[in-house]
Parts: structure tokens; C-alpha cells; sequence
């Protein structure tokens, strides 16, 4: 705890034990507690508690007979239990006789106050705090805690009863995780007493004739075996079995909702996973079945009996139908990744429903019973459908199937792409789920080039995608641009997709969308045209039919958006291309890196947009590492490079940075008053400062004039008078300057969110103590 | 009431009501896919066309050769192109009181009903579908005269002969009744019987019925119409969009509470969006521009041309297609963009409101201003001199057998630079393009038809719950290519009455009721007698007097004073002027306890 909030805290004490000063506001309560509870869990609570004796002095004084307050009385107890759940802060609160008078029958237990709810309620958080360790069950166990825990089973407050059925499932398994002499025993005879009477107690409760107690019973072992898998449980319910048995032959059964809960609880593992996936299962075995050439099973469910129930599901209103085949789609989704998920796991009936699916929204499918025509009237046109089962198809990519579903995926999906029907949303889906597809495509072995079916499918894709990319629609001809770039990124440098793509109009066509009306689509354009690029993949305008435009560099193309594109999105774009060709030393830069460098930095510096300005220390710290070598690894067993940069490369590579003008772009961004650019300034020039923390050669021209006046030029800079530019650095002055510089403590200012000091528990206790005036400051303020 | 269905074509109808001593025509439409079995005529000699061999029977036999012409497999016949009219022997056509006309397609036919088969009655249609169906003939016999042929085919007609030929040919209905179009004075005389009429205009007919004209939202100034009496209402629903586009939106709720509801006029392509096919549209001219070939476009003069040319506004400049100069040539170019930009009062709110701005209310004209479209009546003259290429052009006719899109077809059709994109929907653009095959350009279909598909049409009648429903028979099942999709028929209950060209329909409600007015004279000597709570019965002796389908009960007329007769006139003075009534009867016998009391009174 800080020493401002330990100076506020006895006050605060001295005004939760007052009668007299109402707490208002409990919410203040819960975050005081909170805030407890992380000291708690950071350190030890004896030594809070020792450090500041106020706590158990408003501990102790709550137990005096007073009109205190519930909340408080409450409060107090809960806080008790945080602080006890360390088993030295428990003896020590033991030893002052705190705890029992606390939850004994000496405490609130037997007075007035115990009929709030909140106190009750206090009371069972307090404990379940508090029992984390042997000596809390021991004590548990000598203050009949357990026998008052029973009765608040039944307490009139459900918040109350649940918390102690809850508090009862913590106990029997804390008691049963025992001592440290070994696992317990799978007798039941030979369990610790406490587990003993808690089993007894629901035995009890079990045979009793009064619906009640068996829902509190039942409630109690089916929490226990839904949240703990460990031998005992099972031991636990062989004894208990007859039992429950014996209730489901009571007519009528009592407790139904809550004994079908614990059977569903007791039957956990594999069978029921089944059973649940075929539930999923069955809308779409439904939608196989409507098309299926005949009866027989659709291979995803074996009993065909299931399905007349899911057709009616499905088939009463276009909303119900829709609704249940997106639901299922989105948790088979969700379900193919992880390693729970059935097995084994049905990829081909899947592919079929969802190609089916697909083909039924088109009417293309081809309905063979009176339910499919039906079901291909509710389905037609379903944009939700549609975009649902694309996504769907596009997850099973993850898998392979046979050969001949795997043709009509593919043929489904050019469908989609030709479609004029398909709406923009659509159309998205589909060519993210084309891309993922032909990700999987098989490849020849030993040779990296797309297989010749997959060549094919692109010939027959490629004028889709031409016309997409002249489609009046702006999303449109935006995700055809997105597509290409993945396509281009991933398959850029083999020979059939080059050849094919090249044969097209689509870099040309690409070309023309840089100058898109619509700014989303020009930012798609320029990234897709740096990929281009990047693969040599790009068709200078040649031919007569171009006869105004001159053969102007892309390059130059590039720089002229950055510079007067109205829009952030292709400036952003072109930051991140830039960013990538000076990675990948395209041809382009590497010509004259340090001039593409400086005109970047430049016109970036200006960019009213921060993300533009962001973008550019990412490319300064790219340039940065390619000059000084990249940062040191974190990890301390990586292999590091010589730590000392040799002196003379380094210094040719300041130079150069200062040629750049790199740093009077990042110093500037350093104070920008968008945070993010700040933090990467920072950052750069932390990198900067320790690459060149061990260099020796670079003598410290500590006081020189020089430094004096870009240190002030940078004060000025910093008040927010970024008018003067700084002129031509030399690198030991820049070195200097970076080291007379508080980074490290700039760099802490920045990581603070900008509500840290209203989230601060100093301004918590304050707000508490100013609400009840101890506070004088606020008073002020109420003119 | 009856239903005389006159044509097969389910959008382009042609019915005859009667109703309450009233004949009204519904509609007037011309089938002219009938021009597909013909040759094109071609504006400039055509020698590939002229070349074409003639068609001989298998036998041999060569005496049709002159008649009909064989292209890649395909047998058409060499005359001056024909129409397919409505039927005119199922009734007849001179006792038709009115013609109403739902919009400018659906009055292609009128000439020759109103000149031809003794019509003396009205038409009734909105300013706009009047003006622009003008145009739509204008433009029809202005294409078909100004390329006269010689020869007239009729050979091919004889039942005998006929069986003999190849399909379609063989195929092809009532060959008999095929007319060749009418000339410009008919076409005059027709629309000179046409009585302007506006939105929920009530017209009197013969004082017997009541018809209305709503806003029907698939053309300018296309209506739907309310037929009623007093006590019985027929809607008549042709060409619907609720898509919004340019005309004024679908006035849905006056069509409410219908007894009957006709329902014809549905989109001809279900299965396709008209907003996917605009982007369809939009993205394949651009990307043929863009590769330096020519976009052709065969359209009507009016209708969908208007909102293909407002999108391509939108389109052109982030397409990059400023420089790209858009042609539309047709002999009515000019009129049909000048009287769009002046029907104000007939087009949806948001041009409506421009037009107080001052600005036009379509943006065509902008694209004039900057000459970006330009417009001429006829590829020769000064067409010739501007034409730049690559380029778009917009021209008649959608069934490529004449206008100056034959000359465009012959034009552009060897190089596969070049696109021809359909988005009229009445021909089947497969069969259109069959004389000009082989072709090397590239075709595309985007049909783009804005009437109600079937999804707003089972809205359409949840909302306005009609009695019955009564449609061609089209309608009541899926297309034959199609037979799974259920979703593509009237789905509704009681199910819809179809009908099929040249049926006639009883339809299914008897009118029960009739208003008769009751002189006050006559209503002030009744005296009511309360035989229920609520209601109350009179008995009247009264005349009945009906002049014009109106019914007046007048007092009847004193009996003459007897001179004599003093018996008479002590009886007549004995009866006091508010005698104690008789109860009377009414409602219906309760049978048991009639038998009860007549049982009883008889013991």
C-alpha cells in the first residue's frame, strides 16, 4: 500500500466504525473491498494488518452493540475473510479472539443485525474467504459453523441460500483435499468428520418428505459434480445413487428440474458430447436429407427418425429456419478448431450440407421431397444464410474431403463470385472462403506451384475477378483489391499464378483503382499495387490506348497520394507499403534509400493523421535497424551478436540517420499529442539510445552550445511551439541530447491511461472521505 | 361478371370485362415476339444477309426458298416483319365501351383494335403513357417503313405447310392473324380516341361503374386501375414496381378490400435482381471500354434507358470513363429524353422536389450539357460525322430484327472486343441474336425488369386482401426450366383462377347487392317498426324508376279520384294516417316451432 492511501485509512476507519456517518454509497463499499482483495493477493496480509493496526481496530469495534450499519457490518465481515484467507494472518486474528466472535455464536449471528440479508449474506462470503486452509475447517468446525450454514439453506433470501449451498460444495471439497498425509481415503467411513456430517446432513435431506430439502441437496451435489472430476466424487455417488433412485420412483418425482440437473451433471463425459453434437448436428442433416436423391441416411445422423422433428423446427417461418441454421453453423464453426471437438469428426456430410446450403439460397440446389422445395422457398436470397455458410465452408477448408465435394466447393464458389445477385457482404465471404480453399488446394509434391486443377479454377476466376473490379459498387471492387493482395502475397512468386494473372486485366485494371473515387478502395488499391510490385508483377500503362499517361513510377504515384490524398485510409496504405519495400529492399528504394527515406519522413511528419505518423516511425525503425543492426533479444539465452557496435560503421550510420533527418521526425513525434506516436518515439529512440549506449567512440560533447540549443529548441518543442525546425544534427549532439533525456520516465507517463489517477484507490478513499465531509477541498466547489 | 382473355402474353394483356352492363377492355397489348421468326432489316445493304441460302424441304422441294432463309441452323422468314394481335373473334370488339390502358407497353395493339373492328367507344390512359406511346410507335413504323421490302411471305402460313417447317416456325401460333404494322395515320386516328386521365380520377361510366387510375411505379405515368359499383370493386393490376426508380411509387392501399384483383404484368426474369443486373451492367461495359471495344445496347426509347443512363451518371467518372462517348440514336431520341424531364408531377418525390430547385429532374441532361451522351434520330447524317470509337450506344430495337441496331450487330458483331449487353427483357436474347450467328462479340444478359417479382406479389396480397385473384396461367405454376422453385408462382388462398389466351372466365363472385335511392317524400311516409334491437323494417309501396344504371323508388303515383264510388272513398277515409302496423314477418322460419304453432292453431 502506498503511504498516501495508508495516511488516509485510519480516517476512513474511524468513519465506517461511526454510527453516525452513513455510508451512502455501497458501491464504494464493493471497490474498497476490491481493492483489498488485490493487495491481499500481491502480498501478505499480516503485514498489512500490522502495518496498519486501524484495520483490526474497526474489525474489533464493529462487535461493540451499536446502531451500526448492516452494509458496514457486512462489509466487515466479508473483509475479514480476505484477510484471513492467509493462514498466518488467521492465527493472528485467532489469537485476538477476532475470528469467533466474529462468526461464532457470539457475533452478529445471534443479534438484531442478523436479520438484514446483507449481514447474512456477509457472514457466508466472510467464511468462504476464510476456509482456503486446515486451520479454517478446524475452525469451522469448533464454532458450528456448518450446522448455521445448513439452516441458511433455506434462508428467505435466495441470494443467501445459494451462497451457503455454494459455501457447503466448497467445504466437503476443501475437506476432502485433506491434509498433507496423503489423498483421502475412497472409503466413505474414513473421510474427515466435516465431509462426514456435510454427506450426512444431504443424506438427511435426501430421504426427507419436503421438496425444499432435497432441491438444497440436489442443488449441493450437482454443483459438486459439475465443478470437481476428482476419485472421491465417484465414491460420492455410489453411496448416494440408491438414494436419488429412490427419488425418481416417488410419484410424483419431486425436485424434477433440479434432479434432471444433477443427472445431466453425473453424466459428463463422452456420451453426452456425442449426444450434444448430434443435436447440432440435425439442421443440417435436415437440410442434406430435403435434398438427398433418395432415402438412406445423409451421413451425418444415423436415425432418420430425428430429422421429421428438425423439419418442423426448420420449417415453420423463414425467421425460425434462418435463425437455427446460422446458430448451427456459427457453433460448428467454433467447434472444428478445438481438440474436444467429436470425433470422429464428419467432414464430408459437413462439406455437402454447407455446399447444399449454399446452392439452396442461389436455387440452384436441387430439392428432392416437398420439405427441400419448401425449405428452398424460406432459404432463397438469404443474405444470413448465405454469409453464414460461406464463413462455415470457409473453416472446413481446414480440413480435406473427397475429391468430388472438394470440385463442387469450388464450383459453388465461383457461382457465388459470378453472381450479380450476390450482395457486397456476400461477395466477401465468398472470396475469403475461395482464398482459404485454394490455401489447402493440394500441391504436387516436391514442387511449390499451384496444381493444375487449381490453375484452372483461377483461369476461370480471374475474369470474375476483372469484373469485380469494375463493379459500380464500391465494397465490391474493395474486397476483389483485398483478395488479389492475398492472393499476390501468397502466391506472387510462382510461375502459373504469375502467368495466368499476368495474361489478365487485373494489374492494369488495379492501377486504374488508385484513383477510385472512394478512399477505401484507393487504400485496397495501393496495397495491392505494393504487392504487386513487390512480385514484379506489376504492367507499366503501355499501348496506344493509353496515350496521356506518361510512365510514371509508382513510386512516384505512391508519394503523390501521401502526399495530397484527402483521405487517412491510402495514405495509411501507402505508409505500410512503403514500410514493407524498405523491409524487402524493393528495386524502387534501394536505389536511393536515403532519399526515400527523407522525402517518406518528411511528408509523413506533416500528416495530420497519427496513424500516418505512427506508420512512419515503424518505417524509421525499420531504416534504423537496417543501419544499426536489429534490437537485442530479450531472451536471455539467445545467441547475441557482439554487443559493441564497431565503432566506424556506426558512426557512418548516425550520419546517415541524420541525413534522413530521422531524428527531428522522431523527436518531434516524441511530443505529439497523440499517445500512440509518442510511445513509438519513444520506444525508437530508448532502441537508438542503448545501440549506441556502449559505443566509446563517439566523444560526449556534453555541454557544447549545440546541445544547449536543441535541448531548449526541444523544451519549446514540448510546451507545444513545434515552429522551429531544429536544423542539421550532428550525431554526438543528437547522442548527447538522447542522454540527457528522460526516456525511461516518459516512457512509464505515456504507459498511464489517461484515467489512471480517477481509477487510483487514493482517489477512492479520498471520494469516500469527501462524501462525508471529512475531506474539506470539494466544499468549494459547492457555490 | 366475366373475363375474356384476348392474349397469352402474360405481360403484355389484353382482356375484356364485363361488368354491370359495362365492356371494358383491359389493356391493349402487342405481342412482338412474333419478329423473331423474321429476317432483320438492315438500314444499309447487307450482302452476309442477302446471301443467306433458302430453306428447301427435306424432300427437296424448293418453293419455299424465297420465302424463308437458313442462318447457322436456323430458319427465318424473308418478309417484312409481323405482329402477333390479340385475339378479336372471341367477341366482339365493337361492343367494347372502353379501353383502359395501364401503361405505354401495353398499347402497342391499339391501332389496331380502335381502327379495325368497329370500336366506337373511349380510351382512357395518363398524359405520359399517351405521349411516350406515341413515341414507342412512332419509333415502331418509322423503323419498319423506312426500310421498305418488297415481298410479303405468306406461303409459309398454310396449315399444311407449316407443319412441315422446322421449329419455332412450326411451333408458331395463330400464323393466320399475323398483321404487318400499322402506318402513322392509324397510329393518329388510335390515340385521337384517347381521353386524358389522372392518378385517382373517378370516371363515371355510363353511371353504372366507377373507374379509377393509381400510381403503379413501374413506368412514367403507368397505372393500375379500380374498377367498382357500390357494392363490388375489381382491381386491375398491370406493370407494379415497388423498387424505387423514377415514376411515382405504387399507390398499394386504394387496391384494398378487392373483390376480384386481375393480376398480370410480373417481372418476365424472377430469378434476377434488377439492382444486380444494373452492376452487372455498369461492370461489363466498363470493363470492355476499358480493352477499347464498343458497348451496344439495344433498348426502347423509354423506360429503363432513363435509370440505365442516371446510374452510368454515377458510374462514369469513378470508372474513368469520362472520355468514353455515349450514343443514344433512335427517331424519337429527342422527345423521349425532353418529355421525361417535363412529367414532373408523374415522377417519385426526390425528382419531384428538384424540379422546384430549379434543376431537371433527371441527370441525362447534364450528360447532354457536357456532351458526354449525344443523341441523333438515325445513324446517317451527323451521327456519322461524331462517331468516335470506342464508345456505347443505346438503340432500337430490343428484338434486333429492325431500327439501327442491325446495323450496329453487323457492324461490331466480328470482333470480340466488343459487347453487346441485353437488358430489355421482353425477347429472349438468344433467339434474337440467332440471324446473326456466328458472332464473335460478346454477349451478355442483364435483363433489367423493375415489376413485381413473386415475393412482393404474396406481400402485395397479404397487405390488400383481395377475394380472388385471377392471372394468366403463367403464374400459377414455375417456369419449366425451373420446376423446384415453388417460390416462383402466385402462392395464395383461395388459389388464384388462371386463365390462357382465348378463354373466357366466369368469375367467381355474384353481385348480391344494388343501391336504389328512395325519394324523401317517399322515405317520409315510411314508418319504421322495430322487430330486433337495431333493426328496423318498413313495409314501401313505391315505382321503381332506373334511368342510366340509376335506381330512384319515387312515390307511386296517386290513384286518379274515382268521380263515384262512394264505397271507395268512405274505405280510403277510414284508413287512419298512422294505422297500428301488422307485425311482420321477416328473417328466417324457425321450422320446429312454425310446425309447433300451425299444429297448435289447427287443434
Amino acid at each position: 500500500m502506498d503511504p498516501e492511501c495508508s495516511q488516509l485509512l485510519p480516517a476512513l476507519c474511524a468513519v465506517l466504525a461511526d454510527p453516525r456517518q452513513p455510508m451512502v454509497d455501497d458501491t464504494c463499499l464493493e471497490k474498497l473491498l476490491d481493492w483489498f482483495k488485490t493487495i491481499t493477493e500481491a502480498g501478505s496480509s499480516l503485514l498489512l494488518l500490522q502495518e496498519n493496526p486501524c484495520l483490526v481496530e474497526l474489525l474489533c469495534h464493529v462487535l461493540k452493540p451499536q446502531d451500526l450499519s448492516s452494509r458496514v457490518l457486512s462489509f466487515s465481515l466479508r473483509l475479514t475473510g480476505v484477510f484471513a484467507a492467509q493462514e498466518d494472518c488467521f492465527q493472528y486474528l485467532q489469537q485476538g479472539e477476532l475470528l469467533p466472535r466474529l462468526f461464532g455464536e457470539a457475533g452478529p449471528l445471534g443479534g438484531a443485525a442478523w436479520t438484514a440479508p446483507t449481514v447474512r449474506s456477509g457472514w457466508i462470503q466472510g467464511l468462504r474467504s476464510l476456509a482456503q486452509h486446515p486451520s479454517a475447517l478446524h475452525f469451522l468446525a469448533d464454532c458450528g459453523a456448518v450446522d448455521t450454514i445448513f439452516s441458511l439453506q433455506g434462508d428467505s433470501s435466495l441470494f443467501v441460500a445459494s451462497a451457503a449451498g455454494q459455501l457447503l460444495v466448497h467445504i466437503l471439497s476443501l475437506s476432502m483435499r485433506g491434509p498433507a498425509e496423503g489423498p483421502p481415503s475412497l472409503q466413505a467411513d474414513d473421510w474427515p468428520p466435516c465431509a462426514q456430517k456435510i454427506v450426512g446432513h444431504i443424506e438427511e435431506s435426501l430421504r426427507s418428505t419436503a421438496t425444499p430439502q432435497i432441491t438444497q441437496a440436489l442443488n449441493v451435489l450437482t454443483t459438486t459434480f459439475s465443478h470437481c472430476h476428482d476419485p472421491w466424487t465417484q465414491v460420492l455417488w455410489v453411496q448416494l445413487h440408491p438414494l436419488v433412485a429412490a427419488l425418481l420412483q416417488k410419484d410424483p418425482v419431486p425436485a424434477a428440474h433440479s434432479l434432471v440437473d444433477l443427472l445431466l451433471s453425473v453424466a459428463r463425459p463422452q456420451a453426452l458430447r456425442a449426444q450434444a453434437f448430434a443435436v447440432l448436428l440435425q439442421p443440417l442433416a435436415c437440410v442434406l436429407q430435403a435434398t438427398a436423391q433418395g432415402p438412406g441416411p445423409s451421413g451425418l445422423l444415423d436415425s432418420t427418425a430425428a430429422d421429421s422433428v428438425t423439419a418442423d423446427m426448420l420449417l415453420p417461418s423463414k425467421a425460425a429456419c434462418v435463425g437455427l441454421l446460422c446458430q448451427t453453423l456459427a457453433h460448428l464453426e467454433l467447434l472444428l478448431p478445438l481438440p474436444q471437438r467429436p470425433c470422429p469428426w464428419p467432414q464430408a456430410p459437413l462439406l455437402g450440407a454447407a455446399v447444399t446450403l449454399l446452392q439452396l439460397c442461389r436455387g440452384s440446389g436441387s430439392p428432392a421431397s416437398d420439405a427441400g422445395r419448401q425449405l428452398c422457398a424460406l432459404l432463397l436470397g438469404c443474405v444470413r444464410v448465405q454469409r453464414a455458410a460461406l464463413d462455415f465452408l470457409g473453416t472446413l477448408s481446414q480440413e480435406t474431403g473427397p475429391p468430388e465435394l472438394v470440385t463442387q466447393v469450388f464450383a459453388v464458389l465461383l457461382e457465388y463470385l459470378r453472381s450479380p445477385d450476390s450482395s457486397p457482404t456476400v461477395l466477401k465471404k465468398a472470396f475469403q472462403a475461395t482464398f482459404r480453399w485454394l490455401l489447402s488446394s493440394p500441391r504436387t509434391p516436391g514442387c511449390s506451384d499451384l496444381d493444375s486443377h487449381t490453375l484452372l479454377f483461377l483461369r476461370e476466376l480471374l475474369p470474375v475477378l476483372q469484373k469485380r473490379l469494375c463493379s459500380p459498387c464500391w465494397e465490391v471492387r474493395d474486397s476483389g483489391l483485398e483478395f488479389l493482395t492475398q492472393m499476390t502475397r501468397r502466391w506472387g512468386g510462382q510461375a502459373g499464378f504469375r502467368h495466368a494473372l499476368l495474361a489478365s486485366e487485373v494489374p492494369r485494371l488495379t492501377e486504374q483503382l488508385l484513383r477510385d473515387p472512394e478512399s477505401y478502395v484507393r487504400a485496397s488499391a495501393v496495397t495491392a499495387m505494393g504487392q504487386l510490385s513487390s512480385q514484379g508483377l506489376c504492367v507499366p500503362p503501355a499501348g496506344p490506348e493509353h496515350p496521356g499517361s506518361q510512365q510514371k513510377s509508382l513510386l512516384g504515384e505512391l508519394l503523390h497520394i501521401l502526399s495530397t490524398d484527402s483521405e487517412g485510409f491510402p495514405r495509411r496504405a501507402v505508409m505500410q507499403v512503403f514500410t514493407q519495400w524498405l523491409r524487402d529492399s524493393h528495386a524502387d528504394v534501394v536505389g536511393d534509400t536515403e532519399q526515400f527515406v527523407a522525402g517518406v519522413l518528411q511528408v509523413a511528419g506533416q500528416d495530420l493523421d497519427w496513424e500516418v505518423r505512427a506508420q512512419g516511425l515503424e518505417l524509421a525503425l525499420v531504416f534504423l535497424e537496417q543501419m544499426l543492426g536489429p534490437p537485442r533479444s530479450h531472451c536471455p539465452y539467445a545467441v547475441t551478436p557482439p554487443v559493441a557496435a564497431p565503432a566506424g560503421p556506426l558512426t557512418q550510420a548516425l550520419q546517415s540517420l541524420c541525413r534522413v533527418r530521422l531524428f527531428e521526425f522522431a523527436f518531434r513525434a516524441l511530443f505529439d499529442c497523440d499517445r500512440p506516436v509518442a510511445q513509438k518515439s519513444c520506444d525508437l529512440l530508448l532502441l537508438l539510445r542503448a545501440k549506441t549506449a556502449s559505443s566509446s567512440s563517439l566523444q560526449e560533447p556534453r555541454s557544447s552550445p549545440d546541445v544547449a540549443s536543441v535541448e531548449a529548441a526541444l523544451q519549446r518543442w514540448r510546451a507545444g511551439d513545434q515552429a522551429q525546425p531544429l536544423g542539421d544534427l550532428e550525431p554526438e549532439v543528437v547522442l548527447a541530447v538522447l542522454r540527457s533525456m528522460d526516456l525511461e520516465g516518459l516512457r512509464g507517463a505515456l504507459a498511464e491511461s489517461s484515467d489512471h489517477v480517477e481509477k487510483s484507490p487514493q482517489s477512492l478513499l479520498q471520494d469516500m472521505l469527501a462524501t462525508v465531509g471529512i475531506l474539506g477541498e470539494n466544499e468549494a466547489d459547492c457555490y | 361478371m366475366k373475363l375474356y382473355c384476348l392474349s397469352g402474353h402474360p405481360t403484355l394483356p389484353c382482356n375484356v370485362l364485363k361488368f354491370k352492363s359495362t365492356t371494358i377492355m383491359l389493356d391493349c397489348g402487342l405481342d412482338m415476339t412474333s419478329t423473331l421468326n423474321f429476317l432483320p432489316l438492315p438500314l444499309v445493304q447487307s450482302p452476309r444477309l442477302s446471301n443467306l441460302p433458302g430453306w428447301s424441304l427435306k424432300d427437296g422441294s424448293a418453293f419455299l426458298d424465297k420465302e424463308l432463309k437458313e442462318c447457322s441452323g436456323h430458319v427465318f422468314v424473308d418478309s417484312v416483319p409481323e405482329f402477333c394481335l390479340p385475339e378479336t373473334e372471341l367477341i366482339d370488339l365493337s361492343t367494347v365501351d372502353v379501353i383502359l390502358i395501364s401503361n405505354y407497353h401495353c398499347m402497342m395493339a391499339l391501332p389496331y383494335i380502335t381502327e379495325h373492328t368497329g370500336f366506337t367507344g373511349t380510351v382512357y390512359a395518363t398524359e405520359p403513357t399517351v405521349q411516350i406511346g406515341r413515341l414507342l410507335m412512332e419509333e415502331l413504323v418509322n423503323f419498319i417503313e423506312r426500310v421498305p421490302k418488297a415481298q410479303s411471305a405468306s406461303l409459309w402460313k398454310n396449315k399444311d405447310i407449316q407443319r412441315l417447317l422446322p421449329s419455332p416456325l412450326k411451333d408458331a401460333v395463330e400464323v393466320s392473324t399475323w398483321r404487318r404494322c400499322y402506318t402513322m395515320q392509324e397510329v393518329n386516328s388510335a390515340l385521337s380516341k384517347i381521353q386524358l386521365v389522372g392518378y385517382s380520377q373517378k370516371i363515371e361510366l355510363f353511371g353504372a361503374v366507377q373507374v379509377t387510375p393509381l400510381s403503379s411505379g413501374y413506368a412514367l405515368g403507368s397505372s393500375n386501375w379500380i374498377i367498382q359499383s357500390h357494392y363490388e370493386k375489381v382491381s386491375y393490376v398491370s406493370g407494379s414496381s415497388l423498387l424505387t426508380t423514377h415514376p411515382q411509387p405504387m399507390d398499394q392501399a386504394s387496391l384494398k378490400n378487392s373483390d376480384v384483383l386481375i393480376l398480370t404484368g410480373l417481372t418476365q426474369i424472377p430469378t434476377a435482381n434488377p439492382d444486380g443486373m444494373v452492376g452487372e451492367f455498369c461492370s461489363n461495359l466498363a470493363l470492355t471500354v476499358r480493352n477499347g471495344g464498343n458497348v451496344l445496347v439495344p433498348c426502347y426509347p423509354s423506360g429503363v434507358i432513363y435509370d440505365l443512363l442516371e446510374c452510368l451518371y454515377q458510374y462514369i467518372d469513378s470508372a474513368g470513363l469520362s472520355n468514353i462517348p455515349f450514343y443514344f440514336i433512335s427517331p424519337v431520341a429527342n422527345s423521349s429524353l425532353e418529355f421525361s424531364q417535363i412529367f414532373a408531377e408523374w415522377l417519385c418525390h426526390n425528382k419531384q422536389t428538384k424540379v422546384y430547385l430549379p434543376e431537371p429532374p433527371f441527370p441525362h441532361a447534364e450528360l447532354i450539357q457536357t456532351n458526354k451522351l449525344k443523341h441523333y434520330p438515325s445513324l446517317h447524317g451527323d451521327f456519322s460525322s461524331d462517331f468516335r470509337q470506342p464508345c456505347v450506344v443505346f438503340t432500337g430495337h430490343p428484338s434486333l430484327r429492325f431500327g439501327d441496331v442491325v446495323h450496329f450487330m453487323e457492324l461490331w458483331g466480328k470482333s470480340s472486343l466488343n459487347t453487346v449487353i441485353f437488358t430489355e427483357p421482353d425477347f429472349s436474347y438468344l433467339e434474337a441474336l440467332a440471324p446473326y450467328q456466328p458472332l464473335a462479340m460478346k454477349c451478355i444478359y442483364c435483363p433489367i425488369d423493375t415489376r413485381l417479382n413473386f415475393i412482393q406479389v404474396s406481400k402485395l396480397l397479404k397487405e390488400v386482401q383481395p377475394l380472388h385473384v385471377v392471372c394468366p396461367e403463367q403464374y400459377t405454376q414455375p417456369p419449366p426450366a425451373q420446376s423446384h422453385r415453388m417460390d416462383l408462382m402466385i402462392d395464395c388462398q383461395p388459389p388464384a383462377m388462371s386463365y390462357r389466351r382465348a378463354e373466357v372466365l366466369a368469375l367467381p363472385f355474384k353481385r348480391r347487392y344494388e343501391k336504389i335511392e328512395i325519394m324523401p317524400e317517399l322515405a317520409d311516409a315510411l314508418v319504421p317498426m322495430e322487430i330486433k334491437p337495431g333493426i328496423s323494417l318498413a313495409t314501401v309501396s313505391a315505382v321503381l324508376h332506373t334511368k342510366d344504371n340509376k335506381h330512384v323508388l319515387q312515390p307511386p303515383p296517386r290513384p286518379a279520384q274515382p268521380s263515384g264510388g262512394k264505397k271507395r272513398k268512405r274505405a280510403s277515409e277510414d284508413i287512419p294516417d298512422c294505422k297500428v302496423l301488422k307485425p311482420l314477418l321477416s328473417g328466417s322460419i324457425p321450422v320446429e316451432q312454425f310446425v309447433q304453432t300451425l299444429e297448435k292453431e289447427i287443434l
